[in-house]
């Protein structure tokens, strides 16, 4: 069932690229020259404290931000030249919760799928399934409103599948869910990606969850990519290096050695905090 | 630095999929050119129906000023016969007045709600999809007439238990219609536009309410353009509730109306909305 790699874009290229990718709000550089490379087929994870810039380089990949030609690539289209083919191929959860709450999850998903041009016959099919591979068939007609966190992030899983992109991007999506929820949403975005093989690019503050779930990771720090590997690569480069026995350090370890010190007091300004509380709260 | 992708997690894949999933595999073919502007306004205003039928108070609550504006103002007014209608009640004169102003009240909420639709997130998804933002506004516009227009249905149906003597000829009530869509797209826009230069609900609710009052006023829905002074004749010459309110008059009670300029008004008016409101709309991506 996995889709063919060449069908579109440049043929086993990478997913993403970012060359020198650089974003700033006035005087905050959020982004300062971010170089990345996403491949077809993995699962990415991009993971820094509140404030690394993971929400903004997102934006910037999306097309959300306007950035100028040449340093952001998707599957071989340039996001600020080609907006348009570059929106057709991703999937987007945002860090919000973004379902619209008048609505039953179902017509959530059938706006995406009318957006992204399903034809009509093929429509109440398309979107049934988006459902189903999210466990929402049940509550399908239930408005948005009546569901729990975990049950929001799925429907806005089924909303970005709905289309079939090639590359799904989930900014922080387990971000103010409990323990529970937050593996229930890894494993659908795991067997989904399993099932259709589409690329996964997500951002996390949550260390354990990307050792767990991702290829590779890039631990970034005030707007650039400090390191970048497999979480197992990363964690045993950082034992060697110290040169000590005893148990593999974790990947918080090898951010705490890459990010220097300061990170506890230095990272997220009030803004960061604030809004992710507010996540938090509309989550809980 | 590291080989190919892992191979996929012994995620419980099965355990999660006995479903089917081949369609979401395969992308849905992209419409292109003009047929895509179409599709987004038929989707936009599908949600907005949907929205409709799930909650309804806001139709019954939004049904209680115009009923009181006709009941109070329209019966007291009919009996002093202040003001000149050019001789039918003026219960009849104000009724297609009320319903232009419901509508505008209608429109000009579509401000705040895309500034709580960016802070929501929802509209920073639909961003990401393949509408352009012209065709996003467009949408929203017309979605705002969908609702303005049901909203008309209820004012129209009050009015009539009143006993207004309105047309029943169905290419008038057509034109009717059409006329409080288009007026309905021009003020979401400007309230859209707003939207786009304020960036905040806040800022955007007292400017929302500092500009109704006077669009409502300064127009001929109360009273005919001639009794007005000089300088509210001019603000009333360039506001385009008064061009849709003559043509409501005009086709809803069979008075004296220019509804060629009317809809000619109306359509620029709406035009010139969707064009600023999509431009300032990457202001509130941002
Ligand atoms: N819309 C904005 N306006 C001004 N500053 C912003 C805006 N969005 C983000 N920032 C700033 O940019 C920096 C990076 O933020 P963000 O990309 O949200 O980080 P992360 O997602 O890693 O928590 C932070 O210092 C934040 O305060
Ligand atoms: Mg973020």
């Amino acid at each position: 069932m996995t889709r063919n790699a060449t069908d579109d874009g440049a043929p086993g290229g990478d997913a993403v690229t970012c060359t020198g990718l650089a974003y700033s709000f006035g005087e905050t550089k959020a982004v300062d020259g971010l170089d990345l490379g996403v491949r077809d087929g993995e699962v990415f994870g991009l993971l820094g404290p509140n404030g690394a810039g993971k929400t903004t380089a997102i934006r910037c990949i999306t097309t959300l931000l306007p950035v100028p030609a040449g340093m952001v690539g998707v599957f071989g289209h340039d996001a600020a030249r080609e907006r348009m083919a570059v929106r057709r191929l991703l999937g987007y959860v945002p860090q919000q919760l973004s379902a619209d709450s008048g609505l039953t999850g179902r017509e959530n998903v059938a706006l995406f799928a009318r957006v992204f041009d399903v034809s009509r016959r093929e429509r109440a099919r398309r979107v049934e399934q988006a459902l189903a591979a999210v466990d929402l068939t049940a509550a399908a007609d239930r408005l948005a409103n009546t569901y729990s966190g975990g049950m929001v992030r799925r429907l806005e899983l089924a909303q970005a599948l709905v289309s079939a992109p090639r590359l799904l991007i989930l900014d922080e999506p387990t971000i103010g869910l409990d323990p529970i929820a937050r593996t229930n949403v890894w494993e659908h975005i795991n067997a989904v990606r399993a099932a259709t093989g589409m690329t996964v690019l997500v951002t996390t503050h949550y260390m354990d969850e990307a050792d767990q779930y991702c290829d590779r990771v890039a631990l970034m720090h005030h707007g650039r990519v400090r390191a970048l590997g497999t979480p197992e690569e990363l964690r045993s480069g950082l034992r060697d290096r110290l040169g000590t026995e005893g148990p593999l350090p974790t990947l918080e370890d090898v951010f705490r050695d890459v990010a220097g010190s300061g990170l506890d007091d230095q990272s997220g300004d009030f803004r960061d905090v604030r809004s992710t509380r507010r996540t938090a709260s509309r989550v809980g | 630095m590291s080989e190919a992708p892992a191979a996929p997690r012994p995620a419980s894949a099965d355990r999660l999929h006995p479903v089917e999933l081949d369609l979401l595999v395969v992308p849905p073919r992209a419409r292109t050119g003009w047929k895509v502007l179409p599709a987004r306004v038929v989707a936009m205003c599908a949600v907005e129906l949907q929205k409709l039928r799930h909650d309804r108070t806001e139709l019954y609550t939004r049904a209680v000023q115009p009923a009181l504006w006709l009941l109070i103002f329209g019966e007291t007014f009919t009996r002093i016969k202040a003001i000149p209608t050019g001789g039918i009640p003026y219960l009849d004169y104000l009724a297609p007045g009320i319903i232009a102003q419901s509508a505008m009240f209608i429109a000009i909420f579509y401000g705040i709600m895309i500034i709580w639709e960016r802070d929501a997130g929802i509209l920073t998804k639909l961003l990401v999809t393949p509408t352009p933002r012209a065709a996003l506004i467009t949408g929203k516009a017309f979605a705002a007439g969908v609702k303005a227009l049901v909203q008309a249905v209820v004012v129209v149906l009050i009015a009539a238990v009143l006993g207004v003597a309105m047309t029943w000829n169905p290419l008038r009530l057509l034109g009717v219609a059409v006329a409080v869509v288009l007026g309905s797209a021009f003020f979401s826009c400007l309230s859209m536009t707003i939207a786009g230069i304020v960036l905040t609900r806040d800022r955007l609710m007292g400017i929302g309410q500092a500009i109704t009052m006077p669009l409502f006023f300064g127009s001929n829905a109360l009273y005919p353009v001639a009794v007005m002074p000089g300088w509210l004749q001019a603000v009333s010459k360039v506001n385009p509730l008064s061009y849709q309110v003559d043509a409501l008059r005009g086709l809803l009670l069979g008075t004296p109306s220019h509804l060629p300029a009317d809809f000619t008004v109306l359509t620029v008016a709406a035009a010139l909305g969707v064009t600023s409101a999509s431009s300032l709309l990457g202001r509130l991506a941002r």
